[in-house]
Parts: C-alpha cells; structure tokens; sequence
C-alpha cells in the first residue's frame, strides 16, 4: 500500500524533486484551509454561492476577473523572481535545468493568457456597459460561462506544477521539441488543454462586448459619440474574434499529435513543424495587440479626464485603433525571421512590422497635445500613463529595431528580444491595467485607493523596472540567450545579470506595496460619495459608486461626445439625470449556477485529456451537454426589479 | 522642477549600464569581425540614429509639457479645453514617421537581400556542414573529410557557407561577431554566409531552445589564416579517429561532450540526416533527392539544398 | 415581389406583422447578430484547418493517397444528403415564417434524417479507410484530412443534436419570437455547414480526384 502511494507521490505529485514542490504544496494547502476556514467562520458560504459564483451580473464578473489577474500577477512575478534569483550570479544551480525550464513556460503563459487577458477583461466588464449606457452586456449568461471557463483553464494549467509536472518547452511550445519524442509526460498537455479551454471563453468575450457595443448603446449615442475606451475595446473584440480560431487549432492539432499519434507537426511521416509555428503566430501576434489596445484606451480617458480637456484629435484616434488592428494581421513572420523564409518575404514583413509603429506614435502625439494646453493633475492613474509614455516609445523603438529583419537575425531570442517584450508588455499594457485599476476603481467598490502608497509602490516599480530590463538589451548585444537556465561566468555578463536582479526584486517590493494599499485601503480609503471622484467625462461617471445592480435607473440620451462632461457643463444634464416617472420596471438575468457548473466540466474533461484517461474526459464532455440541454430548455431566466424599489433605491442617494 | 529632475536621475541611472556597456569588448553584437555582421551592425547604427529623431522630441515635448501645463491655481499657462483638432499638426505626426519608415524600409531591404549572398565574390568558397543535436554541434567538412564537434576553424577572409540542419529540435546557429543567426530545421538544410576578417576564436551558442542541455549548445568558430586551416584540416585526416555511423548513433543520444575532432566521416552523412524519414515534410515538394535548387543568388541568406552529391 | 420579400422576413400579407416573427424582440434579434458573430469565427477556424490541410495535402510519405481514399459514389451521396438537408431546413424556416408549426416540425425531422444518413455514409467511409490502412496515425496527408472532414462531421452531430433539441422546443411550446428564433439560429448553422462542405468537396475530394 505504502509503496504503491510513495510511487503515485513520487510520479505524480513529484515529491521526490525537492523542496520548491515541498513548499508550494504547504502553500496551496495553506491558502485553501485559510479560504475555507474563513468562510466558514464568517458564514459567508452562501453569501458566496449567491452573490459571486452564480452571478450573472457583468460588475460582478468584472471584479472577479481583476480578483484572478491580481493573482496571477503575484504567481507569474514568483515564477520571475525565482529565474531572476537564479541569473544572479553566473553557474548557480538553486534551479536545476528541468525546474528553470518549467518556470519560464509558465511565467510566460501565465503573464499573457493569465494575467493580462483576465485584466483586460475585467475593465471590459467593468466600464463597457456603463460608458455606453447599458445595463448590461448583450449575453450576460454567456459572461458568466466566459469567465468559469477562464478561471477553470487557469486552475488546471496552475495545479499542473505540483500534478504531473508544469509544460517546460516555453511559452510558445515550437514541435517538434514538444511532440513526445523530445517532451513526453502531461506537462504540455496541460499547456495545450488549459489555453484553449480559457481560450473558448475567450472566442466568447469577443462576441459578447462586440455585439453590446453594436448594439446596446444608448439612445443617441452615435458612433462620432463613443468613448475611446469602448472603441478600443470594439477594436480589440475584432481582433479577439479573427485571431483565436487559428490558435485553437494550432494547439488542438499539437494535442492530436500527442495523443493520438496524429503527424501534423512531427518530424515522421510527413509532418511539418512550421505549420505550428505559423498558426501560433498567426494569432501570438494579433494577441499582442488585443492587450495592448484596451490599455490606449484607458489612457485615452486617463489623459481626457486628468489634463481637462477632450482628447486630442478624436477621428485620428479611432482611425488609428482600428488601423493597429488590421495590421497586427500582417507581421506574424517577423517572430521568426531567422526560419528560412526568404528575402522578398522577410522583407516585406519586415516593412509591414515598422508601418504598424505609425498609428501608434500617432496616438503618443495624440496624447501628449491633450495635455498641452490642459490643466494636468498628478492623480495615480495619471502618473502611471506618463510613465508609460517614455518605457512605450522605448520599447516600441527597439520594436522596430527587432523588424529590420537583418538585424532581428543578431536580436532574436537573446536577452534583447526579452527586454523589448517586457518593456511593450509592461510599460504598455500593465500600467495601463493599473491606471484603469486605480481610475475605475473607485466605481467598482465606493472608495478610493491610498495615493500615498500608490505613489511609493509606483516610483519603487519604475526604477525597479528599468534596472531590471536596460541592463537585459546590453545582454542580448553581448550574446547573451534567453532560456538559459545558467550563465558562463567569463563572458561579462556578470554584473549586468546581478543588476536585473536586483531591479526585478524591485518591482517585487512594489507588487508587496500595491498589496498593502489595497488592504489598507479597504479600511481607510478616501470614500467616494459623488460618484464622481475624479470630475469625470463619460457616462459612468454619473452613476453612484458602487453602482446599483440595474446600472442607470433611467437609460439616458446621450447628446454629445463625453456626454457626462456635456450634462456637468454643457446644460445637459437632464439627459442624464432620471426622473422618478420616468422608472420602469427592469428586467435582470436570475442568478444560476449552470456557468459554474460547465466550467467544472470542462475542467474535468480538461483534465481527463491531459492525462489521457478518457473516462474523465466523457464524463466532463457530456456533463456540459446536460448543462446545454437545460439552458435550452429553459423558460424563465430573468427576474424583475420593481420600479419602486428602484425609485426608493434612487431616492436615498439623492438622485431623484 | 522637482519631479522633471527626478526624471533625468532615474534615466539616466537606467541608461548608465546601457551606455557604459556598449563600449566593451563583451558586446559582440556591436564588435563585428567580418563583412556579414558589419553590415547588420550598419543598419544598427542607422535604424537607431532614424529612431532617435522620433524618439528626443517626445521625450523633450513629455517633459515640457508635464512641467507647464500643471493644474496648479496659480498656472499662468494658457488653457484651451476646446482645441482638439489640428489638421497641421496631423499630417506632420503622419508623414515624419511614414519617411523614417521608408527609409529604414529601403536598406532594410537592401541589408536583407545582400545577406543572401556571399559576402565578397571569391571562388574559394569552404562548405561546412552543421549537424545541430542534443545538446551539442556537429561540424562536417565534405570538401575537407574531416568532422569537428562544439568546435569549427575557418579560414579568414573567405567566404564560408555553412549549411545547417538539425537532427534534434529547431535550434538556431549564432555567432554574434560574424553573422547573424539561422534555424536549424530537422527535415531541411539552409545556408548561412559567414566569414571572417581576422584571425581569433568567436564564441557561439545555439539560440531556439531545445530542452534540458540547451545552455550547454556552446561553440566556438576559430577563424586562422588559409594556410593555417588546410594544415589543420590535413592534420585531422592523418590523425583523428573516424567518425562511424555507430559513432553518429551515440552523439544523436541526449547528452554533453566536449570538443572532438575526427579524421572522416560516413560519405553521405549529411545528406542522410537531412533526407531521413522520406526527406520528411520537403518530400512531397522535391520527389528525388537528387532535385531542388542549388541556386545561391536565390532567396534567403540560405537556400533549400536537393543535396545528393555525396556528402 | 412578394415571396422575396417573405423570404427576408417581411410579411407576405404587407401588414399584420411587422417583421417576422424570430425578429419581433430586440433580445432575439440581438441573438442571431451573435450567432452570426459566432459563424465568422468558426470560419476562420474551417479556414485554418483548409490551411493545414493544403499544406500537408502531399505529404504521403509513401502511404494512401487521396486517389486510392476518395470514392466518388460515397462523397456524392454524401453531398447529395447533406445540401438537400439544407434546403429542407430553408423549408422549416420558411414554413415557421407561415406561422405553420406541424410543417415546422416536418421538415425539421426530414433535415435530421438527412443529416443522420450523411453521418452514417462518412462514417463508413471512415470505417471502410481504417479497414484498408488509411488511418490518421500514417501520415500528415492523412492526419489533415481526418481532422478537416471529420471536425466538419463533430460539428453535424452537434447540429442534429441541436436540431431534435428545437424540434423538442417547437412541438411543445409551438412558434413564439423564442422558438422561432431557435429554429431561425439552428438553421443557420446549418447551412453554414452545407457551405463548408462545398468547400470540402471541392478542395479535398474533387481535386484530390484529379491530382
């Protein structure tokens, strides 16, 4: 008995390979025996149940997003301060070669589908529907299924370090290295099944915030009249919806091959491993920039809002989102220049990539002459836009640097490679996360965040920032190669290495105090009574913070661009403003826990296939039929809110 | 000025690493010792200086305007809430950047199609054959009968093609000073030109991760003089052990040496390497081994090989 | 004229009803807008799996080849299956349009039906592939044409399923906006299918006839 369960310990949970699988393990069960003892000590299970996991309320899903990336942030920045710690100094083995390999693969996937997608969701659901004068996205019940099916991919793809073994051929997982000649084991299932479970979620997303945008806006609220946030969001859907079919179908043909011996990639029997890497490039590509759109466009409010004026240059803005959409189809290549293609094509990706620069310093321009001749106010959102301002062209520069292909071939996968990403990823995409966390913040719980410790985590993440990632160009010119889990120590690298180090445990710090402000925050937090803590411009701005369930007690006719600055201090406020006759009836989707439910499936079913017992895998699959089949099936799924109580509700806050 | 000096502090802090460490030795990319990278390190130069123009007025126009157009009450800087549209400024924020654009785009184009020819013309052409395996470099010389591993010498100031495949995972062959890099792909054989100016020993590392041993894929091309070389090639062959295929079947399995010469090879190694599992996914494309072009002015800095001439 | 304009939607008789009947509530036109959505997507993933297949279409590797596979009596029955089921589930739709739910639910089964014997003949010609050796573990050739076609059969059998689901829907509750909207939804799909098979069809079994 006991030999047969050290060898399932040893396979399986990997006991025998030290202590980082020893201590993650004390962890995890540390954290869930402190959830669930909490709950039941404050006897908020059904509290939970209710109010959070059967919700079908975008707000709702909104935080529960930003809940998931704030993790993911925290796990993904482990999974980089062990690598960093490593790189220290030259020839350490603190990680052995197999453990460095699995923490880069998931450092990097988690960082991109984990962390940054769920993020951007989250200011999805948050702000859409309130900007456009909605009460709620277009498919709410699919919302939910969106986000079980994201959360439920992240888990199986989190639990795979200390079950089975973490993928470890990078975040990109290239055949024929991943076939299972050179990569066997469930470690790169769990890559290839958790991303396109999340990925399905996903697909929805897309649809979902495409069609609300399309079709829900409110009255008078004409394209000319949409706020930037939302066309960025707009932009990013089309690109959500274009780009993930062919990511689907590279990893579920890499899934094929793996376990059912199928030849799509393989270097045998007539397989072509470009093929892979083609179609993941085909969507890794436009998968940058479905990130990094949404962030443009909370800089685009963060800037309107905080310099008082309207952002510069409106039609060029739009033109530009969407011109930045349909080119990020037509670079893919240049992720691997050095693979043979040829000169007339390298070329012309090479020349494709650097034209998608140009709408994006347009917007740069854009932005910064909203601010000339406004009054600019040194608000945390702020801050971090004008931080981002600098890193960005940076990072954008050695962006173009990277697709002269020529010099790509001296570039490509050295360290310069990996300060360029970090620097678009980060100084692109995750300030602006955090400028929307902090801008939005407010609305989504009714205080405000502690500036002081803002401030301090933020001047602590900026130099870590560049400590970290300008000494990693000078590497990648050194020679330097990325996914080396060690270093010679005669090359010169040395200093440099210890330097990123000790920048990256900076933005560690950082993390630490954005955590405590959060909390501290939580208690002493600036409340926001107004609803309008920042004299804001867009329509969400004129519902009370937190918003009510049913969003605008009154759908408000919108007259102008930044209709909420319009009503403030243009006189058209009783557009916005409800009037107690005219409050209706609302009709809100119930409560249900079907979404849960076939997020669960999927995870099982998910799990089944990484470890080919099918049995699973059936039994998860036709679990979601049922789930469907009920959905159906089913009559009445909505539920009435009263005029009166929405009234009265209206009353107390003074609004009518 | 309180917070535009704390700007320069901090980049300067961030630039100080960057700017000292362009000048070493150590920074092969920018140190190059023959025409290849020279070449790329040209349009290094060039992209940077064509980017600088976008990059000094925005850092400047930041600065600037962060520092006047503070919402401070007494501020006496103008403020127009309603100015939003400037066709003028438009078309300048188009057009400059469409320029850069065009011009990089030029010699890139230019840079990239030259790479795919060898670096001077020079009949004296040395093929070196490289094998990319777990985790270590196969170096065969067809012309020369000799095989070298985690090691190659080269001839200076010759051009020197060196057809690259794998037999183990997509890796990538590099040599900073000399060229830039190139996949190696299992199932298919490119060419890469490379050459050296001088003698000396430039360091090399494989760069696409191929697994465990990856940061072991060192290797080191020693260029020395023409004379110098067909010694050293002459002295192999008369004393080095021979490669066999048993001895082939051993370095292919998963593990680390050290450097190892041999004074000859299987005839056909190579070709056999790369045109095992049926010529794998280039099969339906070339039907015979003996087909495929051989054309060096073609496409890329590397060719598909038809290969089949014995090597 | 008035059978078009039916046909789109409109009212035959030009008057009691202003549009037609799965079109009347903003929720369910704001549905079939999704679907529609949904539709471009599972094109580009079809389209992905073309790419795949005309890139790995020649790699044999020395095993069958589309030549020896493709049987013309078997695919033919099969298209001449699948696009009269098509053009059934354009007869429901057209009858739901009448308001006639015993027609509704005719023609629905008759596209079932169809839809079962065009799963039934793939799935022999699978059987019989398998039988002589043809199976997706021999060769990239074979692995891409097992995936395309038999990802479009997976989406078949779903749309049947799908199909006696509404059917169900439809002979229990009759034709309200919801239910016409369904059957609108899941015909829809439908075609959508019948039009990736033309594309099989033609890039997969045609040509494959005549390389």
């Amino acid at each position: 008995m006991t030999s047969g369960f050290l060898q399932f310990a040893n396979h399986y949970l990997m006991w025998n390979e030290g202590p980082l699988i020893w201590i993650s393990d004390a962890l995890i069960v540390l954290a869930v025996v402190a959830i669930v003892a909490t709950l039941t000590y404050t006897k908020r299970w059904g509290w939970l149940w209710r109010e959070w996991i059967t919700t079908t309320d975008h707000k709702r899903i909104g935080i529960m997003y930003l809940i998931c990336a704030l993790l993911m942030l925290f796990r993904g920045g482990v999974d980089a301060l062990l690598m960093r710690t490593q790189l220290a100094f030259p020839g350490e083995h603190f990680l052995n070669a197999e453990h460095y390999d699995q923490i880069f693969t998931t450092h990097g996937t988690i960082m991109i589908l984990f962390m940054a997608m769920p993020f951007i969701f989250a200011l999805f659901n948050i702000v859409v529907p309130l900007q456009i004068g909605a009460r709620d996205v277009a498919f709410p019940y699919l919302n939910a299924i969106s986000f079980w099916l994201f959360f439920f991919g992240a888990l199986l793809f989190n639990i795979s370090f200390v079950f089975g073994g973490s993928p470890d051929a990078g975040w990109v997982s290239y055949p024929p290295l991943t076939e299972l000649g050179y990569d066997p084991g469930p470690g790169e299932n769990y890559y290839l099944v958790a991303i396109n479970l999340s990925g399905i979620g996903t697909i929805a997303t897309g649809i979902n915030f495409l069609v609300t945008i399309l079709r829900m806006r409110a009255p008078g609220m004409t394209w000319n009249r949409v706020p930037l946030f939302t066309w960025s969001v707009l932009a990013s859907c089309i690109v959500i919806l274009a780009a993930f079919p062919a990511l689907t179908v590279a990893l579920a043909l890499l899934l094929l091959d793996r376990i059912a011996g199928t030849h799509f990639f393989t270097v045998l029997h007539g397989g072509n491993p470009m093929m892979f890497i083609n179609l993941f490039w085909v969507w890794g590509h436009p998968e940058v920039y479905i990130v990094i759109l949404p962030a443009f466009g909370v800089y685009s409010e963060v800037v309107a809002t905080f310099s008082r004026k309207a952002i510069f240059g409106y039609k060029s803005m739009v033109a530009s989102l969407l011109l930045i959409s349909v080119i990020s189809y037509l670079v893919w290549a240049h992720h691997f220049f050095t693979m043979g293609a040829g000169a007339d094509v390298n070329t012309f990706f090479a020349i494709a990539s650097m034209c998608v620069g140009i709408p994006t310093g347009v917007k740069i321009f854009n932005w910064l002459f909203t601010m000339y001749r406004g009054r600019i106010r040194l608000t945390l959102p702020m801050l971090w836009t004008l931080a981002f301002i600098p890193n960005f062209v940076t990072g954008g520069a050695t962006g173009i640097l990277l697709a002269a292909a020529p010099e790509d071939y001296q570039y490509h996968n050295s360290y310069f490679l990996i300060a360029h990403f970090h620097q678009t990823l980060i100084g692109g995409v995750v300030y602006g996360m955090l400028a929307g966390m902090y801008y939005w913040w407010p609305k989504m719980f009714g205080f405000k965040l502690d500036e002081k410790s803002g401030k301090i985590a933020f001047w602590l993440w900026n130099i870590g920032f560049y400590v970290c990632f300008m000494p990693q160009y000078a590497l990648g010119l050194m020679g330097m190669q990325r996914r080396m889990y060690t270093y010679p120590a005669n090359m010169g690298w040395n200093t440099l290495n210890l330097a990123s180090t000790i920048g990256a445990y900076l933005m560690g710090l950082a993390f630490l105090v954005i955590v405590w402000q959060i909390l501290y925050s939580i208690r002493h937090g600036e409340r926001d009574v107004t609803g309008d803590p920042w004299d804001g411009r867009t329509l969400e701005w004129s519902l009370p913070s937190p918003v009510p369930e049913y969003n605008f007690a009154v759908i408000p006719t919108v007259t102008a661009r930044d209709m909420w600055w319009a009503a403030k201090y243009e006189g058209q406020m009783e557009h916005v403003r409800p009037r107690a006759e005219d409050i209706r009836d609302i009709h809100v989707p119930k409560h249900t826990a079907r979404p849960f439910l076939i997020g669960l499936s999927f995870f099982i079913a998910g799990f089944g296939l990484v470890f080919e017992w099918y049995v699973l895998t059936a039994v998860g699959f036709a679990s979601v039929l049922c789930c469907l089949l009920l959905r159906a099936l089913e009559e009445d799924d909505e539920m009435v809110i009263a005029a009166d109580t929405i009234r009265q509700h209206e009353a107390t806050l003074g609004r009518v | 000025m309180k917070r535009g000096s704390r700007w320069w502090r901090a980049g300067l802090l961030a630039l100080a690493p960057f700017a000292l460490a362009g000048c070493g030795q150590d920074v092969l990319v920018l140190h190059p010792a023959g025409p290849a990278a020279r070449e790329i390190d040209r349009l290094i130069i060039l992209s940077v200086i064509l980017l600088l123009v976008v990059i000094v007025p925005v850092f400047a126009l930041t600065i600037y305007i962060v520092w006047r157009y503070r919402d401070k009450p007494d501020n006496r800087a103008p403020y127009t809430p309603q100015w939003t549209e400037s066709r003028a400024l438009e078309w300048i924020w188009w057009s400059i950047p469409m320029v850069i654009v065009g011009v990089l785009g030029a010699y890139t184009a230019k840079t990239t199609f030259a790479l795919t020819r060898p670096p001077e013309s020079n009949s004296n052409v040395v093929t070196v054959d490289v094998v990319s395996l777990d985790w270590k470099w196969l170096f065969l010389y067809p012309d020369q009968h000799v095989a070298t591993v985690n090691y190659c010498v080269i001839p200076t100031g010759v051009p020197v093609q060196f057809v690259l495949t794998s037999d183990a995972p997509i890796n990538s062959f590099w040599v900073p000073q000399l060229a830039g890099q190139e996949y190696t792909m299992p199932g298919m054989a490119l060419r890469l030109w490379v050459q050296a100016d001088h003698p000396g020993n430039y360091y090399g590392h494989g760069a696409n991760f191929t697994g465990k041993g990856f940061a072991e894929m060192s290797f080191t091309v020693e260029a020395r003089s023409e004379s110098a070389f067909r010694l050293w090639a002459q002295g192999l062959e008369q004393h080095a052990p021979a490669l066999t295929d048993a001895g082939y079947q051993l370095l292919k399995k998963p593990g680390v040496t050290g450097r190892l010469s041999y004074g000859n090879f299987p005839k056909g190694l190579f070709d056999q390497v790369v045109w095992q599992d049926g010529g794998q996914y280039m099969s339906g494309m070339w039907g015979t081994p003996t087909m495929g072009s051989m054309d060096g002015q073609s496409g890329s800095n590397l060719a598909s090989l038809g290969g089949g001439d014995g090597r | 004229m008035a059978t078009r304009a039916h046909a789109m939607g409109e009212p035959r008789d030009g008057g009691t009803r202003a549009l037609a009947l799965e079109y009347t509530h903003a929720e369910d036109r704001t549905r079939i807008l999704g679907f529609w959505i949904f539709l471009a997507t599972d094109m580009i993933l079809f389209g992905c799996l073309f790419a795949t297949y005309l890139v790995l279409r020649t790699h044999m590797d020395g095993g069958p080849t589309p030549a020896t596979l493709f049987d013309m009596k078997g695919f033919g029955a099969e298209t001449l299956a699948l696009l009269t089921s098509s053009f059934t589930g354009g007869l429901a739709t057209l009858s739901m349009r009448d308001g006639r739910q015993k027609s509704v639910a005719f023609w629905m089964s008759v596209t079932i039906v169809l839809g079962l014997t065009f799963l039934g003949i793939e799935a022999s010609e699978f059987a019989h592939d398998a039988f002589i050796g043809a199976v997706w573990q021999r060769s990239a050739f074979l692995s891409s044409f097992f995936t395309l076609v038999g990802t479009h059969g997976c989406h078949v059998t779903f749309g049947v399923l799908w199909m006696l689901v509404t059917l169900y829907q439809v002979l229990r509750r009759g034709l309200t906006p919801r239910t016409a909207r369904k059957v609108f939804v899941v015909n829809l799909y439908w075609h959508f299918l019948d039009v990736v098979w033309i594309f099989i069809f033609t890039v997969v079994y045609l040509t494959g006839m005549v390389m």
